[in-house]
């Protein structure tokens, strides 16, 4: 926590435009060393224009962005130089093995052979793939891929790691091996940006995370902050109801969300309404639990789909 | 200086057979029903005429196909550019990288050809030797060329357009497989505009042993031409990936 007071992202007022369509509207953020920090938001949010301009990759439409203190669009070199990106899709290169995809990248980044070569090493052995190492990429699972990804995002020992997406598509043994991962290089003091569309990844992951919505912050903090501040502390999930039920929720004046095929009840004391309306209905179609992230995310952005 | 660390030559496997073929089927086939052709006032074999002009093909298509075809795989389906981009190389030193392997390419491919060639007796040295400098020169030019293309065709499908339009009129008309004597006015014209006439032209004097400073003319158009292509192919590059 001592010395560093630069943080290692800081944007202002960020905008990105596409011809007329404002991807990012004045975003301004700061993630110190160390830190987790999430970007949440549902699809055309903005999360991924954000990431990719503070890559440097992409040009900002107005204001600025500092990694580590640099201009971004200044030094662009300098600063691509110190992070490592795992993209939402699969680049890696079809042609060669897993091994030499490493090597390939770790020559990008001007490091010396015999360096690459361990770096290699210590990487696969770190995302478990030391014994796929010749194995050619069309042959990897889905899995597998992602963690050659990371692997790749780390040949260079960033300061900064940007995760954009990185267990879309993973089945749940894969997903939970990134998150392992992940906290072993938040340990290291290693900074991490990561948009997700998981909740549950976000809330294990993220010391602090924003969502956004059309370009825009809409709300910031720790994930548990964010849950007490905007829905309450339990959720009670009732499906299959019947209008007797509804009209019991009304005449008890509990705050509630009625959907198509489901009531959720919003309380902070869930324990004594569930019992009460598990008295009156039964509990084969009642769900008692704590609100979550996804409750937030869905308050705030509605339930309506994107795109 | 990042751009000589690109590596796409690892699976470098040339189809060099190609050639060798033509040379047999129609310097062999058909120059023993044609005989003698006249170039340049002079009369040479159908042979001796066909060889270079199959190297200035080689020439073209090691290039333009390279960052046509190989270019856009990379780009669009491997994703390879954003995964370069993503490390301290920019767009453009992607770019330059794969002009300059396409070049590379021209060479390569110019030099094994002419080992053929040269073992048929049909290059005067030390002139021909001229063909390996000017091949990455061309090389450079085609390869931007087919970089300006990679860069505004939306899918590999469109790529037809521009070798219907471009790439096989040249392979046809740019006096590589008949003098451009023979051709009707209006052709003569045409292949006067085809940047691919100016590589025969080159390739065949020297390969004829004719050097001088009639070769200045397509070097400069060469390197003009090029230029104008490499700029181009920067700028429509920028244009399509940095978003």
């Amino acid at each position: 926590m001592s010395g560093n007071q630069i943080p290692v992202i800081e944007t202002v007022s960020v905008v990105k435009r596409f011809g007329e369509l404002v991807a990012v509207d004045g975003v301004s953020l700061a993630v110190p060393q160390g830190e987790c920090f999430g970007l949440l938001g549902p699809n055309g949010a903005g999360k991924t224009s954000t990431v990719r301009m503070i890559q440097g990759v992409s040009p900002v439409t107005s204001g600025t962005i500092r990694v580590l203190g640099m201009n971004v669009a200044e030094q662009g070199r300098k600063v691509k130089a110190l992070v490592g990106v795992c993209p939402q899709e699969d680049n890696l290169d079809p042609d060669f093995s897993v091994h030499h995809n490493l090597i390939v990248f770790s020559r990008y980044f001007g490091i010396r052979r015999r360096e690459a070569q361990a770096r290699a090493d210590e990487l696969l052995a770190f995302l478990q793939l030391s014994d796929r190492k010749a194995t050619p990429i069309r042959e990897l699972s889905g899995g597998m891929k992602r963690r050659l990804i990371l692997a790749r995002a780390l040949i260079n020992d960033p300061r900064l790691l940007l995760l954009d997406e990185p267990t879309t598509g993973l089945d749940p043994q894969g997903r939970h091996s990134i998150w392992q991962r992940v906290r072993a290089l938040k340990k290291n003091g290693t900074t991490i940006l990561l948009t997700t569309h998981y909740m549950e990844e976000a809330a294990q992951l993220c010391d602090r995370l924003v969502i956004m919505d059309r370009g825009r912050i809409i709300a910031e903090g720790p994930p548990a902050e964010l849950v007490t501040q905007h829905v309450t502390r339990d959720v009670i999930e009732v499906w299959g109801y019947e209008q007797a039920l509804l009209e019991f929720v009304r005449e008890k004046g509990w705050q509630s969300e009625v959907l198509a095929d489901r009531i959720f009840i919003y309380s902070n004391q869930g324990d004594e309404d569930y019992r009460e309306l598990t008295a009156a209905f039964g509990m084969n179609q009642c769900l008692l639990r704590r609100g979550n992230l996804e409750d937030v995310f869905l308050k705030l952005t509605g339930r309506e789909l994107r795109e | 200086m990042d751009v000589y660390l690109r590596t796409w030559w690892t699976n470098f496997l040339p189809p060099l057979l190609e050639p060798i073929l033509y040379l047999v089927a129609f310097g062999g086939g058909m120059g023993g029903m044609i005989g003698n052709v006249l170039w340049n006032g002079r009369g040479v074999s159908y042979i001796a005429f066909l060889a270079p002009g199959l190297i200035s093909v080689g020439v073209m298509f090691w290039a333009i196909f390279e960052t046509l075809y190989g270019s856009f795989v990379r780009m669009y389906y491997q994703k390879t550019f954003d995964a370069i981009i993503a490390t301290p190389l920019s767009l453009e030193d992607v770019i330059v990288g794969e002009i300059l392997w396409g070049a590379t390419k021209s060479v390569l491919v110019a030099a094994l050809m002419m080992v053929v060639i040269a073992a048929l007796g049909l290059l005067k040295f030390p002139e021909a030797l001229l063909v390996l400098p000017f091949s990455f020169l061309s090389g450079l030019m085609f390869a931007a060329m087919g970089m300006c293309f990679t860069a505004v065709c939306p899918t590999i499908d469109t790529f037809n357009l521009p070798i219907f339009a471009v790439v096989f009129p040249m392979f046809l008309f740019s006096g590589t497989f008949f003098p451009l004597e023979t051709l009707p006015g209006w052709a003569q014209l045409l292949a006067g505009a085809l940047p691919l006439t100016y590589t025969s032209f080159f390739v065949r004097s020297v390969c004829f042993g004719q050097s001088g400073s009639h070769l200045w003319g397509p070097v400069l158009y060469t390197a003009a031409l090029g230029t104008v292509a490499f700029w181009l192919a920067l700028a429509l590059m920028r244009r399509r990936l940095i978003r």
